[in-house]
């Protein structure tokens, strides 16, 4: 069998080479943080005949906010109107969004409103504080809990294992630029989740198998042991997971994650 | 075969499956839905110090009475007012149909003027008690004022010294209206008469009533989703979780066989139990929530995959059908208690620091895995029970497992 113990230096290579090219796009090109975090607009209209994005823009740039990131509802490049129109603006006072999207009715006709949402400046950096807090708590009682059901060691092991997971998703939202908004906060936290629901079966596992462990085998090997007693449980859990997170990517909409 | 235990068995089944059947539509249809699924306005107003008033509790607790006046004239079903801190209030209006106005009318920044002729303000809201609309004796619609101490006497020295005169009540600077003084009036309470119909009058006295709101309020959030967009999630979300569960359900029964068909109908059961749970709890269902029970279904299923992958080994260890499952249950049941524990202390802290939708998605997720946890350890190990003590058949690879090798292996 594949010993993942005596080979950890292998892992542990592959695991940092993953760190180190996730922090150094976090640190070259940051996140792609949404209005949640940055405040800011985002106005989602379907008007009743096709507009195009130099019709909307024509329209902001009246309002100063002609930098304004204007899409329309269509994949389709060589499409230059649609009906839908999603407009993301800075941080908008209420009355000037009122202002431009009265605007947007009399010069471009008229439109359903299918979504608006607007965040001030300060909810977006209370987002953040609340982000970061919600980590630390969640990590705090995890180790406080490992600790008392196992030991302060594997509560660190855990919590080391949290970090790379974490740091992993966060990288892969800063390499491809995907946008970051509140839903992804709850989002990482169900990694948090995960990450230490597997650690924990697999450490259940070595506290059972440490009860009846003979001085003749190596701690190492029964650790080893212990891991691949759970892979079958890790793998079927993960494909089964999986199969609900491909199902909302698939079709749940805006919330996907 | 022992067929009272297969009865037994088969009983469940049918009654799961039955139920799941008839309640699912309307369980699902009749627990609470967030804003975001039925479309609506979530609005945060954060009140700002005003020259003349400063952000108090009490200034605050009165710009929340007020806020329901005006939002109840919406007639709007469940609108949400609520506080938040010191200084913010949350506003939601579910299906509102002109969420623009409502914003407009929720943000307005109510500064009631009493102003002379010579456009000198006199008074301000906060000398106004309050306005009410009633009929005056000629049996015409008036507006009644009631001012505070101090309002009474400056009112009756602005009337003593404009009789004959207009004089203008203004909000936000707009003139509401500009009544003509009779007569000095000291007894600080006035009435306002010349509203052509009872809604002119009530609607005059609203407005009056909000402009003893002494801060201003700002709208430091909009969230506004339309109809029309919450339907479209509304039906993704039904898409996507019900391709979720055949996934899941497939899978389970295809690895799992027999155990796996077990899981399966304890899934179903699963399914109506939080439902019904969360209805019971009045817990609104918002579109992470959603999300939330998909992630707990996965939960879920990763007891029961703890369960017969415990039960599997104990199977090749050479132990009976029977005592394999049992042993397979209580021991596994360390590990799922110990992992979702941490599970739900994920989702409390969302809770406690999250907001609205966030809040959603962590009482779904805590909710599930309570109540997976529940399922999976009581209702699959008394089928299963059943379906063992019925001796359909006593082969390990029905219920999912290979038969012991020779070898016991180490």
């Amino acid at each position: 069998m594949f010993s993942i113990v005596k080979n950890y230096k292998m892992f542990f290579a592959v695991t940092i080479v993953f760190m180190l090219v996730g922090i150094g796009s976090m640190f070259m090109q940051s996140f792609n943080l949404g209005i949640d975090f940055t405040g800011g607009s985002i106005i989602d209209l379907k008007f009743n005949s096709p507009v195009s994005v130099s019709q909307v823009r024509d329209v902001l740039k009246e309002h100063d906010l002609g930098n304004s990131v204007i899409q329309l509802g269509t994949s389709d490049t060589n499409i230059t109107t649609s009906e839908s129109v999603l407009i993301r603006t800075g941080i908008l006072d209420d009355d000037d969004r009122r202002a431009v999207m009265s605007d947007l009715t009399s010069k471009l006709g008229e439109y359903q409103i299918l979504r608006v949402e607007q965040v001030g400046a300060t909810v977006g950096s209370e987002l953040v504080q609340q982000a970061a807090l919600a980590v630390v708590l969640s990590w705090v009682l995890m180790i406080i809990y490992i600790t008392y059901r196992f030991e302060f060691k594997f509560a660190i092991a855990a919590i080391i294992g949290l970090v790379i997971d974490v740091t992993v998703v966060l990288c892969y939202f800063s390499l491809f630029h995907l946008e970051i908004d509140s839903s992804f906060v709850a989002a990482l936290l169900t990694v948090v989740g995960y990450s230490v629901n597997g650690t924990i079966v697999i450490f259940d596992r070595i506290r059972e198998n440490l009860k009846t462990h003979r001085r003749s085998e190596d701690l190492g090997e029964m650790v080893d042991r212990s891991i691949w007693q759970c892979m079958t449980r890790s793998v079927y859990t993960m494909l089964s997971t999986l199969f609900a997170v491909v199902a909302i990517f698939l079709f749940g909409g805006d919330t996907r994650t | 075969m022992r067929w009272d235990n297969m009865t037994k068995f088969l009983i469940l089944v049918v009654a799961i499956v039955v139920s799941f059947g008839l309640f699912i539509k309307p369980l699902a249809s009749t627990v609470k839905q967030g804003l975001d699924l039925q479309g609506g306005t979530h609005v945060v107003l954060q009140a700002v110090d005003t020259p003349n008033a400063k952000v108090d509790d009490d200034a605050l607790n009165r710009s929340v009475k007020i806020i329901e006046r005006r939002v109840n004239e919406l007639g709007l079903t469940e609108p949400v007012i609520q506080r938040q801190g010191k200084d913010r209030i949350i506003v939601e209006l579910p299906g509102v149909k002109d969420p623009e106005k409502a914003i407009a009318m929720l943000g307005r920044t109510a500064l009631l003027e009493f102003k002379d002729m010579s456009g000198k303000t006199v008074m301000t809201g906060k000398d106004l008690k309050d306005s009410k609309a009633t009929v005056g004796q000629n049996g015409k619609p008036v507006v009644g004022l009631d001012f505070s101490e101090e309002g009474g006497k400056k009112f009756a020295l602005l009337t003593s010294q404009n009789i004959g005169k207009q004089i203008s009540i203004l909000l936000d600077g707009e003139v509401l209206t500009s009544p003509v003084v009779n007569e000095a009036i000291t007894g600080g309470k006035a009435q306002i008469s010349g509203s052509r119909s009872v809604e002119e009058a009530e609607h005059l006295s609203i407005l009056l009533r909000s402009g003893s709101l002494p801060v201003t309020l700002q709208i430091l959030e909009n969230r506004t989703v339309g109809p029309t967009l919450g339907q479209d999630s509304k039906d993704k979300s039904v898409k996507a979780f019900a391709i979720g569960l055949a996934g899941i359900f497939l899978f389970m029964a295809l690895y799992y066989r027999a155990s796996g068909v077990v899981a399966d109908m304890v899934l179903l059961f699963y399914t109506l139990l939080l439902l019904a749970i969360m209805r019971g709890l009045n817990a609104t269902l918002t579109l992470p929530g959603i999300a939330g029970i998909i992630l707990s279904i996965g939960m879920a299923v990763d007891a029961n995959v703890l369960i017969f992958e415990r039960f599997k080994e104990e199977i090749q260890s050479g132990k009976t059908l029977r005592s394999s499952i049992e042993a397979g249950f209580s021991r596994a049941f360390v590990t799922i208690f110990d992992s979702n524990i941490t599970t739900i202390m994920a989702a409390a802290v969302l809770f406690y620091l999250g907001t609205g939708p966030i809040k959603g998605f962590a009482i779904t997720l805590a909710l599930g895995v309570v109540i997976s946890m529940f399922t999976a350890v009581t209702v699959t190990r008394y089928m299963l029970r059943f379906l063992v003590a019925s001796n359909i058949s006593s082969n390990p690879a029905f219920y999912g497992a290979s038969a012991p090798k020779k070898e016991v292996e180490k």
